[in-house]
């Protein structure tokens, strides 16, 4: 089961197949991670750039691919 | 008398007479009195020529002494008292020239001088009164006549001035010889303090005479105000945040549309799918949730060996009054009672002499009899029943209600709260030797009257095969439809037996159309005593609430098994043995009104079809619809159905010869058909907490224990119990680490039997394992079905073809 959204890199969500909520909630929360991993990866040698994003927990999966305007992040459920 | 003004003025002028030269004047005040004394009356004694009177310093003291302070001399005391002679004089001053009309003259060459030169003095007065007097004419040169020098005192004054050597010189002479001078010095050192007084020490004192005491001072102030530092905690309230509200931002349709329609957006999800496909990929190949390290712990605990599967023998209960020659055809657990079991026992007949017998009175009592596992000879409480008890159910809600369905087709109710305390209490009851020999402390087991039976007329008409309490949450009304039970209680129960009705009755008071109160009244009577009247207004004319006819079946259909929407309750409704008994098993999906049967009927046919109650147009009553799927698997009547408690479309059912493993959905056969064998099957129950065991008893004493995912085609593990037919398996968690199984038989034992840790601990991932496992044979079923359709064509192609050839 996955879950799927676009954002804005302003945080407003575009496009989601969860409720709105949540999807404000991941939108806000995942936008700044996403900005600050890319700083990190810039910080420590500017020709990099961050690819993809992908954080691991106990109940769910959450990947993010960003892009210089928009930002794609997929929620999945573990395999069973 | 002197004022002291007067003395003051006379001080004054004493003092301006010293300053002016003539210190020895002391002008006095004489008053007639003194005068008297004295003798220097005025104008009598002294007149102005002769105003000297010459007074005995003795006399002036005495008049002192005599007089004191207001003695005219007292101002002048010491002076009389110093003067050196022995008359003073006092000179009567007529014009006042000292101040006062007398005065006093304190030296004696003062005194000479007044009474010798007086002449002189008077005539130089005179002169100079006449000089006076002659110089405002003419003042004519005279040639001074030297006079000779008189001394004034002024030689005095010289003498104390000059300078005269007063002290004669000494005059001293030193000599030393000459070779002493110029020696060469040697000076040495000498400790002044070593010779006795080598020095002489001047040491400083205070000397008080010279400390001066200050009694001014100039002293600087200067004010400054004091510095003082002081610090006080106040509560300063500031306004801080403590909550804020807010909503977030968010796109208009108009904008979410543009951007989504936009260009950007397009390339970006060109370029973003690609990451995003690998990365679901790969979790997709790999479960990046599993833990290996867990997995491995458990696959340890769950290979165990052959041998350590058992069901040991706990305990057995057997009563030789009321269980002699009986079977027991129902056994039940206490819900919330650790320890305690309750099982009904019914006369050991075939089923063509119970018929027979039915119309006759049965002599023995019929009984369902509580056991406690601290007491395996006494019983603990006895329920009595008007009938033999087929089967009977405790209330899931309160488990002191407990409803039974009798041989006769009455449903039987009982309230046992009275006894709750004492079942509670019976398991601290210890069990000894001295137990038994101590009779006083064996009391009876109480029985327990029913509080209420149906109406015969409204009850089945043959034996009630089961029964099952509706769950708590859901209720059923009058027409058919289900709704929901707020009353969170369970008041429903249904009833099926081989008449081909199934039965729904409420143990509510209800209100039963076009009958008046005053007449229900009527109907309740007063209850025997010791018996609770929970069920009071039951009493004798309970009726059902819905009658349903399974119009289909010629025969009476009577288990059910009920999968409620909301939580998947299951009520697995075991049937009896008994023959012209369809079972029928319901399970219901996921709307309420919709009912999914699975009806297993007394020849052993299973019917799944649809299930709705509805209103039959000709008789009014509620009807079931004609079954859609029919399957011949057992060869006697089905005796148990049964949904597994952990899949809720699995359902075990046991008959006959054999078993069968259904599944919901699948039509097309049981997934699991067990062969043959010798025994027959009598009773059969899924375990509790593993899904893949279960449980089946056999008519020659034995236990079968199955588990699928060891071995499907035979039972893993066999037991025998007892030597006759096993009637009813009921397992039972007691706690996490204990299991019991409860099984009677056809001789009126009740054995418990406690499950082997393997049997009972399930493994983590066993539940997916037996989930896969179905699914391989529900899809190993489907090829074979189709299989077989192919092999059909095949036949039928082939002989067609042999006839074309033959032909």
């Amino acid at each position: 089961m996955t879950e799927l959204e676009n954002y804005l890199f302003s945080g407003i969500p575009i496009r989601t197949t969860l409720d709105n909520s949540t999807t404000v909630q991941y939108a806000g929360l995942l936008c700044q991670l996403t900005m600050k991993a890319r700083s990190t990866v810039r910080d420590i040698d500017p020709q990099n750039d961050l690819t993809f994003l992908r954080i691991r927990s106990k109940k769910h999966e959450i990947m993010v691919a960003p892009d210089k305007e928009y930002l794609l992040i997929v929620i999945q459920n573990p395999c069973e | 008398m002197f004022t002291f003004k007067e003395h003051s003025k006379f001080v004054y002028c004493a003092i301006l007479l010293s300053f002016i030269g003539h210190p020895e004047i002391f002008p006095l005040v004489f008053t007639t009195k003194t005068q008297e004394i004295f003798n220097c009356r005025v104008d009598e004694d002294v007149t102005e020529e002769n105003c000297f009177k010459l007074i005995k310093k003795e006399d002036i003291i005495q008049d002192l002494k005599t007089r004191a302070a207001i003695s005219d001399f007292y101002p002048v005391k010491r002076v009389v008292l110093e003067y050196p002679g022995e008359e003073l004089l006092v000179v009567f001053d007529a014009n006042f020239q000292y101040g006062q009309n007398f005065y006093l003259v304190a030296s004696e060459e003062a005194k000479e001088n007044f009474l010798k030169p007086p002449d002189t003095a008077e005539e130089k007065e005179e002169k100079s009164e006449e000089e006076k007097e002659g110089t405002l004419d003419v003042h004519a040169y005279k040639r001074s006549v030297r006079k000779p020098w008189v001394s004034l005192g002024s030689e005095k004054e010289v003498e104390e001035e000059s300078v005269k050597g007063y002290v004669t010189k000494i005059k001293y002479m030193f000599s030393r010889a000459r070779r002493k001078f110029g020696a060469p010095i040697r000076f040495t050192d000498r400790n002044a303090s070593h010779v006795k007084d080598s020095y002489v020490e001047c040491t400083s004192y205070q000397d008080t005479t010279f400390s001066i005491k200050l009694l001014e001072r100039d002293v600087g102030v200067q004010m400054v105000p004091k510095v003082k530092e002081a610090s006080t905690q106040t509560k300063w309230t500031y306004p801080k945040n403590a909550a804020t509200q807010y909503s977030p931002r968010q796109l208009s349709n108009e904008e979410m549309e543009e951007s989504l329609s936009s260009e950007k957006l397009k390339e970006f999800l060109t370029s973003v799918h690609l990451r995003m496909e690998i990365a679901l990929q790969q979790n997709e190949i790999m479960n990046a949730f599993f833990d290996d390290w867990k997995a491995l712990a458990e696959d340890e605990t769950s290979s165990g060996d052959k041998s350590d599967v058992y069901l040991k023998a706990y305990q057995s209960f057997t009563d030789p009054q009321y269980l002699k020659d009986r079977s027991i055809s129902c056994v039940r657990w206490h819900p919330t009672i650790y320890g305690i079991i309750a099982e009904s026992a019914t006369q050991q007949h075939s089923d063509e002499e119970r018929i027979n017998l039915s119309d006759k009175l049965l002599l023995q009592d019929s009984v369902i009899i509580f056991w406690s596992f601290s007491d395996p000879i006494h019983p603990q409480l006895i329920l009595q029943c008007p009938h033999d008890i087929y089967c009977f159910q405790f209330s899931p809600s309160d488990p002191n209600i407990i409803a039974g369905g009798c041989f006769n087709g009455q449903v039987v109710l009982w309230d046992i709260s009275k006894h709750e305390e004492r079942l509670q209490n019976a398991k601290s009851i210890t069990v000894g030797p001295s137990y038994m020999e101590d009779d006083e402390s064996v009391t009876e087991p109480p029985l327990v009257r029913y509080c209420a039976t149906s109406s015969t007329e409204g009850s089945h008409k043959t034996v009630i095969t089961d029964i099952h309490w509706l769950p708590d949450h859901f209720e059923v009304n009058r027409t058919g439809t289900t709704f929901e039970n707020r009353a969170e209680i369970c008041i429903q129960l249904v009833t099926c037996s081989p008449d081909c009705l199934i039965l729904f009755w409420d143990i509510r008071v209800t209100k039963l159309p076009g009958k008046l109160s005053f007449e229900k009244e009527k109907n309740i009577f007063d209850m025997p005593p010791g018996v609770p009247d929970t069920f009071k207004h039951l009493a004798l004319s309970w009726k059902p609430l819905i009658k349903v006819l399974l119009a289909f079946f010629q025969s009476l259909a009577a288990d059910f098994c009920f999968n409620l929407p909301r939580t998947y309750l299951i009520m697995a409704i075991n049937k009896s043995q008994l023959k012209n008994k369809p079972l029928c098993s319901m399970s219901s999906s996921s709307k309420f009104s919709i009912y999914l049967i699975f009806l297993a009927l007394q020849d052993g046919e299973i019917i799944y079809s649809d299930w709705k109650i509805k209103i039959d147009s000709d008789s009014g009553k509620p009807v079931s619809k004609k079954p859609s799927h029919k399957y011949i698997i057992h060869d006697e009547a089905v005796n148990t159905v049964q949904i597994s408690p952990f899949f809720k479309d699995i359902v075990l059912s046991v008959g006959g010869w054999n078993f069968a493993i259904w599944k919901e959905g699948v039509t097309d056969g049981p997934i699991l058909e067990s062969s043959c064998t010798a025994q027959r099957y009598t009773t059969g129950h899924w375990s509790l907490t593993r899904p893949g065991v279960f449980f089946i008893g056999r008519d020659d004493g034995n236990i079968d224990i199955w588990d699928l995912l060891k071995k499907p085609h035979e039972p893993s593990h066999f037991q025998n119990i007892s030597k006759s037919m096993i009637t009813c398996i009921s397992p039972w968690i007691a706690s996490p680490k204990q299991q019991f199984l409860a099984v009677s038989d056809d001789s009126g034992v009740l054995h418990v039997l406690e499950i082997c840790p393997i049997l009972s601990q399930s493994s983590s991932n066993e539940q997916a394992n037996v989930l896969d496992y179905f699914e391989r044979e529900v899809k190993y079923l489907k090829n074979y079905e189709k299989y077989q359709e192919f092999q059909a064509k095949e036949r039928t192609e082939k002989e067609s073809l042999k006839c074309t050839y033959f032909c």
